[in-house]
């Protein structure tokens, strides 16, 4: 009988508004659950604290003159130099080559999958440039040192070939990388472009070549520039393959035939080196994860931004 | 003015200039995408032509040794599984709860929940190395201090994967129509009897696909690992959360590194089982969209 009550109640829906204890039930899962979301809140909290403190403490001991001035960066060696310019360098002269790759080569792709494809190519191709995209960033870095600069080296038309570590190997596959991530976002942009401003510009004689370039183009802009903003900066933020095929030689130069050591390079090569907890060595790493966070972050929040921007327009 | 003739005339030629204008562009779009795929191609291709020597039984159940002959990856094989593990039961309850929170129950009007959301976006966009820096900061060393250990690694790509997994799980629930809460409503559920036996079933082909990627994502990484210091010599499978471990991802940057050939085709012979993983993964994600597509 009491068995026969249970199973009753269980099923009747209203049991959680005649006895609170459901509604307390209720009440702490939303809770849990907000607590889940409330995580990030957390772990963003946790990486700023992580790196501000110890950047602290490294300004301390070397003034941010130096840092952001100096052309000099040895800070693991005794008597080191602390001068990060180098490493910035390196950074965007990598950063520039994938970009010359990812950014046109995304966009074109994006306006291929949303203006040219046809419905088949398009459920056949898209996957496609997803695996792209799911390929681990050891792999790519593989690719470029043991694929492409021996490539390079050997078809080189200009005077002293690249060195067996260069930045022209590393950014351009770092383009190619990057690609996918570019040609998604775009192509959401583009697809959230009515319909009827392409059937407008058809109905008035428009090809599709100027469709795309005058209509959808245009119109998507925002979308398209928050993608080539995320695309910089996840070019900034890519550790692997530096590390692998552009190099560990810090290096003032803006020539990409060059070995060169980027910010991510060097702190992934540092944690290589086991650094002392406290060392001046061991906060360098935090010191330059510290600029290399900001530098993302003030990319990452106009991309939201942008996003958002053309979300409004047309949802 | 131009006469009747001139202006057919400059019709056509328009027309003309415009078609290869047309054909050129289309051109470059459509190259833009081969590009992409010949690089997918040849990378698979590299690997397979370069490790196919060192390609057998021996490199699976071998473990890491300085004489590449006998080189193989049985420990970093058993330490991936075990991050996959933390990742799986960490990152993805987490991931959905939030997910849930987020589309099911947040109020956007109020402040914490715009922030919530504006600040998951961005980590979403965080470089993974400075994943590694928390993880170094708080879990290997500083106030917890547990070391390179699989626990370390395992939370850090938890971190890592986090926000992915919430975006992903995110649009999975936001594609079931709000029709089928709505009627759950009025028939009497609560608003979690209604999410939690009617959106989230219906949403569960999106979840997994999420979820798979994230743990693809997951067993890919490398820079935060290294920067752990991770990168240990290990010739023993992990025993326990505690244990110190190599991963896949990481025995192949650390062979990669190395100068002799023999290890760049035992790294290139790794890269084919990574690389047969992880596409396996996301094919498998891409297939099950499309298997449970449900046009509303």
């Amino acid at each position: 009988m009491a068995t026969a009550t249970k199973v009753m109640s269980a099923s009747r829906p209203l049991e959680g508004l005649e006895a609170g204890r459901g509604r307390l039930r209720e009440k702490l899962i939303v809770t849990s659950l907000f607590l889940c979301a409330a995580l990030s809140i957390l772990v963003t909290l946790g990486i700023v604290v992580a790196l501000v403190e110890p950047s602290i403490e490294f300004f301390a001991t070397i003034s941010p003159w130096e840092f952001f001035t100096g052309t000099e960066w040895s800070p693991l060696f005794k008597n080191g130099e602390f001068g990060v310019l180098p490493l910035v360098a390196g950074t965007m002269v990598v950063t520039v080559i994938a970009s010359f790759v990812c950014l046109p080569l995304g966009l074109f792709a994006a306006i291929y999958l949303s203006e040219y494809a046809t419905q088949r190519t398009r459920g056949f191709v898209k996957p496609i440039l997803e695996i792209l995209a799911g390929v681990p960033t050891v792999v790519y870095g593989f690719f470029a040192l043991t694929f492409v600069t021996p490539l390079l080296r050997e078809n080189w038309l200009f005077e002293t070939p690249p060195q067996v570590f260069n930045a022209l190997s590393g950014g351009l596959v770092m383009g190619i990388m990057i690609l996918p991530t570019v040609a998604s976002i775009a192509e959401d942009a583009m697809f959230a472009v009515p319909q009827s401003l392409r059937a407008g510009a058809a109905a008035l004689g428009a090809t599709r070549y100027e469709v795309s370039t005058r209509v959808v183009v245009p119109a998507a802009l925002s979308g398209i520039i928050a993608a080539f903003v995320l695309g910089i900066s996840r070019a900034v933020g890519e550790t692997m393959i530096v590390l692998i095929a552009v190099g560990g030689t810090p290096n003032l130069t803006w020539n990409p035939a060059k070995a060169m050591q980027t910010m991510t390079a060097f702190i992934g090569a540092a944690g290589l080196g086991d650094q002392s907890t406290g060392s001046i060595g061991y906060k360098t790493i935090f010191a330059v994860g510290m600029t290399l966070f900001l530098m993302t972050l003030v990319m990452n929040i106009i991309s939201i931004r942008l996003v958002r921007k053309y979300r409004e327009v047309y949802d | 003015m131009s006469t009747p003739t001139e202006s057919v005339l400059l019709a056509s030629h328009r027309k003309r200039s415009l078609r290869v204008r047309d054909g050129a562009f289309r051109a470059a779009v459509t190259g833009s995408v081969v590009v992409g795929l010949a690089v997918l191609v040849a990378l698979i291709i590299q690997s397979l032509v370069k490790g196919w020597p060192k390609l057998g039984l021996d490199l699976i159940t071998n473990f890491p040794s300085s004489f590449y002959e006998k080189a193989g990856i049985q420990s970093a094989i058993f330490g991936t599984l075990w991050l996959v593990a933390i990742v799986f039961v960490t990152a993805i309850p987490i991931g959905v709860g939030a997910a849930v929170y987020m589309e099911m129950f947040a109020d956007t009007n109020v402040w914490y929940n715009r922030v919530i959301d504006v600040i998951i976006q961005n980590l979403a966009a965080v470089p993974s190395i400075v994943y590694g820096i928390l993880g170094l900061a708080f879990l290997a060393r500083g106030f917890i201090d547990l070391g390179p250990v699989l626990l370390t690694g395992g939370l850090t790509l938890s971190f890592l994967v986090l926000p992915v997994v919430i975006i992903a799980s995110r649009e999975a629930l936001r594609s079931v129509p709000s029709s089928i809460l709505d009627g759950a409503l009025a028939l009497g559920a609560t608003r979690w009897q209604g999410v939690s036996r009617q959106v989230l079933p219906a949403a569960i082909p999106g979840i997994a696909t999420a979820s798979i990627l994230a743990v693809s994502r997951a067993i890919g990484e490398a820079a935060p690992l290294l920067l752990l210091g991770a990168l240990q010599f290990i010739t023993f499978n992990p025993t326990g959360l505690n244990s110190s471990f190599t991963a896949l991802p990481i025995q192949i940057f650390n062979w990669i590194s190395r100068p002799q050939e023999g290890f760049h085709v035992a790294a290139a012979a790794a890269i084919i089982v990574l690389l047969g993983i992880t596409l396996l993964l996301n094919a498998t994600a891409i297939w099950l969209r499309r298997r449970f597509q449900q046009t509303w």
